[in-house]
């Protein structure tokens, strides 16, 4: 109620403006201001995550700018409003607020880290509008109002592991990562599934290191000690960001090779690799949604409009860039299925939308607001690409409560109604309830 | 001998294959195995499947097939989709340029959909690196034939271990000799022969390093009696070795570490110490450095390839210009009125720091950049059981170099005396006619360039990305603070003690706490002596 006022109120002002004072001048650029949809992105240009987010603020642009060529949505047409949070994670939700109340966005795309999405989370819950978060996360959340579009750990981590596993026989795990909430997590997660499927306390090393961690000397050779208990050993790397490039310059320098330890990464891809020399690091893997090298035909037509829009043959696409392209494109579905941009009727709607992947399949929004995708491990080859070397049969669709953590086990999330409900309690039959 | 010759008439006929099939369109040796049907199962089936059929390729003993399998293993064999033939493709442009795997014979262009790669992963790999190894035995090259015995060491490919056994009978070469003797007992290991020959293997690995406890565990691990006991003893031999060797790779890491720090810090040893600027754009200096680094090697990639080895030597110099000028207009312009003032200053070099990271984003964009390792620096050797990589090595070398000519710099030249005059007494040096502003901004310029060309280093080991320098800035202040404000020599020992202490807390702590360990100690031994090591005494600590 209180939006269709404060419409109507500005309409009422804008109307009154316009007729007292030079009505032909004013009114054409007013009513074209009102045709259009403005869509809020909110991702860091500068900072330390602007290495990864201006990509996908970019990708954005594309996505708008081509739908605006098909005719907008609705009848009018997609405006961008861009906002740079600078890394800064109160920022983040600063300018959600202002994105929300100031420019009136119907939806926000935007986050990278964990931690500003849970410093946005709040605000949107408050204002009641929409985010798509549209990297892979750790899980242990749900929430109403944001659309995950990224991988849960049983759409990355846990077939990584299943891979190494059945595939390459390897019987002993290092789980590193940088000391935050996500590799935290998901190590978790592992710690335990490892556990479940009979690997032995001693068989895992667990090892966290700073953000920007730069001497990887000790911990390549520890992992080489590690490696020569007479076991196949792999590394499970949840390291983050820029800490990778100097880690696999160690590897390769200290000679081991993926045939010896293999190093299969959650948060390497096609751009983090643009940084290094990837000739010693053949074979490694990442497991993601996506890859570059995928040889689908939308995947070729994607790639042709990024280079032609980016303006560089040199520029890689990446598993966040097709997460925005999903999510984007469903959102554009939902808004037109619902035929308004009101947040609570287009969030009723989502549910159920599926949209063509980049893959070859058709993604679609589970009733706990993650989306189906297929699993694919990919080898790192001599040009920077990777090699799909395995895939799930089928689309995975996202588990939010992972089921490999007792306080986690029983909760489910069905935003559907009439349970309407992101963390409901399966033993207890309540929601809200976090599990024992 | 009569295995030797059948083998030297095989690798004749080999080599004069190629020839023979330009005219021979069907080149199956109709005496030997049906190479192109048993090449045509690489094709086939899973990764199993695939590493099955290179088991029976190996297996045929044909050296031909070994382009093949290289090819493979270098994700370089296609399948053509017209007819099947399996070739190996090396990308030209959007097309490949196909040859037959077996022959060698030119097929022309093919098309990116003609051709399907045949897919690899790391088991495929290492089956070939099993095949290749027992392949290669009898290569005339020695080093061919080393790293032959070194494949079949590392796959413990017991299959091998009868061509194994024949090279080695011929073998004269000692280095060759004592490589495939290495081999052949770990290949044994694997085998099925009696425990007799297995005790004997384990006792020969015995002497070995960290590279034989993966076979030996293996061992005691999966058998009983005076196997496991011989394999036990062995084990706890070699790691009784690799103890000791632990100390000293510790204490080389820690040099390492020291190198680095020492290099961010050097510069800033400079225009803080000497000069007593708080200079928080010390870091982008630094990143300036490494920039001129790329682009120094990216004008190289495009313009003179064969001088991409030097390209960190033509980039030394120009990253000391680069930042060196940048600091000369940060002091000219900005500094130089802030002087006595250390608050504004902190607060102006900040800005400074982040409008020469945002003018980087704008100029490369906000990714990593690509800089690349010339091949001496590349790779590592071993040294006993420690492995020393060349860019840690030169890194040391290089920090070393720096202090050394700094060092002489300011004691030996009359620039030095100068800037010495003017930090312990402005007025005096002004009076006797020395031009203190001019030599404020060369020293400050002086700094800079030190930072730029630890740049040029820190590009080999780190990401070159505008936020380089931030990791650097507190790490380089840490040093300069615990050494001594305005020395030199405490620069130096600061960081190679700061480098040390951390390596050793971090096997113990792990990185995380290692580094608070590191950052506690400091504060507390700041307490204690607030003018860090080497305090300088006198009239200028005053000023």
């Amino acid at each position: 109620m209180l939006k269709v006022k404060s419409v109507l109120a500005r309409g009422a002002i804008l109307a009154g403006l316009g007729a007292a004072i030079l009505a032909p001048a004013l009114t054409a650029p007013a009513a074209a201001q009102e045709e259009t949809i403005k869509v809020g992105i909110l991702h860091s240009l500068s900072g330390t995550m602007a290495i990864s987010e201006t990509t996908l603020k970019d990708v954005m642009m594309m996505l708008i700018e081509q739908q605006n060529e098909k005719g907008g949505l609705l009848g009018k047409k997609l405006e961008a409003v861009v906002v740079d949070p600078a890394s800064d994670w109160p920022l983040f939700a600063e300018k959600a607020r202002e994105l929300i109340t100031v420019d009136k966005v119907a939806a926000v795309f935007g986050c990278w880290t964990s931690v500003s999405r849970k410093s946005v989370l709040p605000v949107f819950e408050e204002l009641d509008s929409i985010l798509f978060y549209p990297v892979q996360y750790e899980g242990e959340e749900s929430s109403k109002n944001v659309f995950y579009t990224g991988a849960a750990p049983n759409q990355q981590a846990i077939p990584a592991v299943d891979y190494l596993m059945n595939e390459e026989g390897v019987e002993r795990w290092v789980l590193a990562g940088t000391d935050y909430v996500y590799p935290r997590t998901t190590n978790k997660i592992l710690e335990q599934y490892l556990k479940d499927h009979g690997v032995a306390e001693d068989d895992i090393m667990i090892n966290y290191t700073p953000f920007g961690h730069s001497d990887w000397q000790t911990i390549v050779s520890d992992i080489k000690a590690f490696g020569s208990g007479g076991k196949k050993t792999a590394v499970v790397s949840t390291i983050n960001g820029d800490a990778n490039v100097p880690f696999y310059k160690e590897l390769a320098n200290q000679g081991i090779e993926a045939t010896d330890i293999p190093v299969v990464a959650f948060s390497v891809g096609e751009e983090e690799l643009a940084g290094i020399d990837t000739a010693p690091l053949v074979g490694h893997l990442a497991a993601w949604n996506y890859f570059m090298s995928v040889d689908t035909d939308e995947n070729a037509d994607f790639i042709d409009a990024w280079h032609e829009f980016i303006g560089n043959e040199d520029r890689v696409t990446n598993d966040p860039m097709e997460a925005h392209y999903i999510g984007f494109n469903m959102w554009v579905q939902a808004v037109e299925k619902a035929g308004t941009t009101d947040p609570d009727k287009v969030i009723d709607a989502m549910v159920g939308v599926a949209v063509p992947n980049l893959t070859g399949g058709l993604s679609s929004m589970g009733a706990n607001h993650h989306i189906t995708k297929p699993v694919l491990i990919g080898e790192i080859q001599d040009d920077g690409q990777f090699s799909v070397v395995w895939e799930t049969p089928g689309l995975v669709l996202g588990d939010e409560w992972s089921d490999f953590l007792p306080e986690s086990k029983p909760l489910i999330s069905d935003w559907r109604a009439p349970l309407s409900c992101g963390n409901f309690n399966t033993e207890t039959g309540k929601c809200g309830g976090q599990g024992s | 001998m009569l295995r030797l010759i059948l083998i030297a008439f095989l690798w004749l006929g080999v080599s004069l294959a190629p020839a023979s099939a330009q005219t021979n369109p069907a080149p199956a040796d109709p005496a030997g195995p049906d190479l192109e049907a048993l090449v045509g199962n690489l094709a086939k089936g899973s990764y199993s499947d695939r590493e099955k059929a290179i088991a029976a390729l190996a297996a045929t003993g044909e050296t031909a097939i070994a382009p093949a399998l290289r090819a493979l293993a270098e994700g370089d064999l296609y399948q053509r989709e017209a007819d099947g033939r399996i070739v190996i493709g090396k990308r030209e442009g959007r097309d490949y340029k196909i040859t037959d795997a077996i022959t060698g014979e030119d097929l022309g262009l093919a098309g990116r959909r003609e051709v399907e790669k045949i897919r690899v992963n790391n088991s495929v790999r290492r089956a070939v690196d099993a095949a290749i190894g027992s392949l290669t035995l009898r290569s005339p090259r020695p080093d061919v034939r080393i790293s032959a015995a070194n494949s079949i060491f590392y796959t413990q490919d017991p299959d091998s271990l009868e061509a194994l056994e024949a090279a080695l009978a011929a073998e004269e070469n000692a280095d060759v000799r004592t490589a495939m003797q290495r081999a052949r007992a770990a290949a044994i290991l694997k085998s099925d022969r009696p425990d007799a020959a297995k005790i004997e293997a384990v006792h020969d690995l015995a002497s070995g390093g960290r590279d034989v406890l993966g076979a030996l565990s293996a061992v005691a691990a999966a058998s009983d009696g005076e196997l496991k006991a011989a394999a036990e003893e062995a084990i706890s031999d070699v790691r009784q070795k690799l103890a000791l060797w632990e100390a000293g790779q510790n204490v080389w890491y820690g040099l390492s570490l020291g190198s680095v720090l020492l290099l961010a810090a050097i510069g800033l040893a400079i225009t803080f110490g000497v000069m007593g600027v708080i200079n928080m754009a010390h870091g982008e200096m630094v990143m300036l450095g490494a920039y001129t680094t790329f682009v120094v090697q990216e004008t190289i990639r495009n313009n003179a390839p064969w001088l991409f080895d030097w390209s960190l030597l033509i980039a030394l110099p120009l990253a000391f210009l680069v930042a060196g000028f940048v600091g000369f207009l940060i002091e000219r312009g900005v500094i130089r009125f802030l002087y006595g003032r250390p608050l504004e200053t902190l607060l102006a070099t900040w800005g400074i720091s982040l409008i020469l990271q945002q003018a980087v984003r704008t100029i490369f964009g906000p990714t990593n950049r690509q800089v690349g390792n010339p091949s001496w620096m590349s790779g590592a050797f071993d040294l006993g059981e420690m492995t020393i990589t060349y860019n840690r090595l030169w890194i040391i070398v290089f920090a070393f170099a720096v202090f050394a000519v700094l060092l002489l710099l300011t004691k030996a030249t009359s620039f030095g005396l100068r800037m010495r005059a003017v930090t312990q007494n402005r007025q005096m040096a002004a009076a006797v006619g020395i031009r203190t502003p001019w030599i404020d901004a060369l020293t400050f310029a002086l700094g800079s360039g030190i930072a730029g060309i630890a740049g040029v280093a820190l590009s080999q080991i780190d990401n070159v990305s505008p936020n380089l320098g931030q990791g650097y800035i507190i790490d380089s202040f840490m040093v300069v603070v615990f050494g001594g404000v305005g020395n030199l020599w405490g620069t130096l020992v600061g960081a190679m003690s700061l480098g040390v202490l951390n390596k050793f807390l971090e096997p113990y702590a792990g990185a995380v706490l290692g580094k608070i360990l590191v950052l506690v100690f400091i504060i507390l031994f700041i307490q204690k002596r607030p003018r860090g090591l080497f305090a300088l005494r006198g009239r200028a600590v005053e000023a």
